[in-house]
């Protein structure tokens, strides 16, 4: 979707002022968010591609003046309503109103080391062979769904090289939308500055972009 | 003035109450109707705290300064090569190492959200979240790295690699002319997380 999520680009966001001692919580509330929203991931009611595309789906002028762990918050209050877990009346009272939805799985303590050691990995078996090459001059599609796609703005309709191939992944324009793992093959592409942003770009510059097959075309 | 202060602080104020209400809420209601227990909430939290950061990162980048073979699987098969370490899972399930060389210079940015090798480097920074770079970083990558204090020389090629996809990006810096003889453990104190998100060089440790 054509969101605020979707910054590469962009202009008057001013600098970048990094601070050096910076915690790495800045308070309680966001160790919980972000401790909830992975153990409530591992319920299995939902995938990395679907919690991507809710968290896309703040309001634009909401997601650009609230940070990080907001849009996590969001998000999950978001795929909670979404997969008829916690209702939104109960998220407003604070209170439970409704029997629990059985899940896969509740993450217990003795199982995180193991569990976020063996991670969620995307790729997956194919017979299909690739369609292109390392050196194939590729263009991107033109594509502007109102759903969850990886293909950003800036790199839409340019031409570019297919610079590595990673086998087939899972797709996260279906997989978000609870559609099926699909999977495709993944290539880097590289365009080179002027390929995505001509005259303005800066000299000696390119950038590499993971890219789905069906996100290309033959240049 | 004092009642302008006075004013923006209880907006703030109330602004993070909501925030911490909601949260507050959530932990109740998940704990409650079983989804998630509490003891593996501290544990997630403990982990990210205490055992994953950029140590693991620097502990790669060292050994591949100092051994050859490694280096070469590093770039090879990086997920391989950095899992023989025990750095695996989590947002780095498949891992890509790309070499900075006298005439590139690799940096690493996620546009679309916050993709980040969690297993080497641990969760990332605010700023690598925020608007402003991930904005400006694909369009004038030479721009920010100036802010980062690094000034590259002008025939040196900038690669920026955006994270759209579960692949995670690793930057491995250039070795520093005056680390070279030193040994693994001593050159991991070299390796900043900003030098391996490409925004960095490796620096010489602050004297203990």
């Amino acid at each position: 979707m054509n969101g605020a999520h979707d910054l590469g680009g962009m202009h008057g966001f001013g600098a970048i002022n990094p601070d050096p001692d910076e915690p790495l919580f800045h308070a309680e509330w966001e160790r919980r968010c972000f401790a909830l929203t992975l153990a409530a991931g591992f319920t299995g009611e939902w995938n990395i591609d679907a919690s991507r595309f809710a968290r896309e789906q703040m309001a634009p002028a909401e997601y650009l003046s609230t940070g990080y762990y907001v849009h996590w918050l969001h998000g999950l209050e978001y795929l909670l309503a979404d997969r008829g877990m916690v209702t939104p009346d109960e998220m407003t009272a604070g209170v439970v109103q409704t029997e629990p939805k059985p899940v896969a799985r509740t993450l217990q303590a003795a199982d995180v080391a193991k569990a976020l050691a063996k991670g969620g990995p995307s790729e997956r078996e194919t017979n299909t062979p690739p369609r292109f090459r390392v050196g194939d001059r590729v263009r991107t599609a033109n594509i502007n769904p109102a759903t969850h796609t990886r293909l950003p703005r800036y790199a839409r309709g340019k031409v570019g090289t297919v610079e590595l191939l990673h086998g087939a992944h899972v797709f996260p324009d279906s997989n978000s939308q609870y559609a099926g793992e699909e999977p495709q093959h993944l290539y880097t592409v590289r365009f080179t500055g002027a390929d995505l942003w001509g005259p303005d770009a800066e000299p000696g510059t390119s950038t590499l972009i993971d890219l789905w097959e069906s996100y290309l075309d033959a240049a | 003035m004092s009642d302008h202060h006075h004013h923006e602080h209880d907006h703030e104020h109330s602004e993070l109450s909501d925030v911490e209400l909601r949260v507050r809420a959530l932990e109740s209601l998940l704990v409650e109707k079983g989804y998630v227990d509490p003891a593996a909430l501290d544990e997630l939290i403990e982990t990210y705290e205490t055992k994953v950061g950029p140590r693991n990162g620097a502990q790669v980048v060292a050994k591949a300064w100092t051994d050859p073979a490694f280096r070469k699987w590093l770039l090879a098969d990086a997920t391989s090569a950095i899992a023989s370490l025990g750095f695996t899972g989590r947002q780095g399930e498949q891992m890509v190492v790309v070499e900075n060389t006298p005439q590139v210079h690799n940096m690493v940015v996620c546009t679309l959200c916050s993709c980040y090798p969690w297993p080497v480097l641990g969760l990332p920074p605010t700023w690598y979240k925020a608007a402003p770079y991930r904005a400006r970083a694909v369009m004038q990558p030479r721009a920010v790295l100036a802010e980062f204090g690094v000034s590259l020389p002008e025939g040196k090629e900038v690669q920026v690699w955006d994270s759209t996809a579960e692949i995670r990006y690793l930057v491995l810096p250039e070795q520093p002319g005056e680390s070279k003889g030193l040994s693994e453990d001593e050159l991991a104190d070299w390796v900043t997380r900003d030098s391996m998100i490409g925004v960095g060089l490796p620096q010489r440790p602050a004297e203990a």
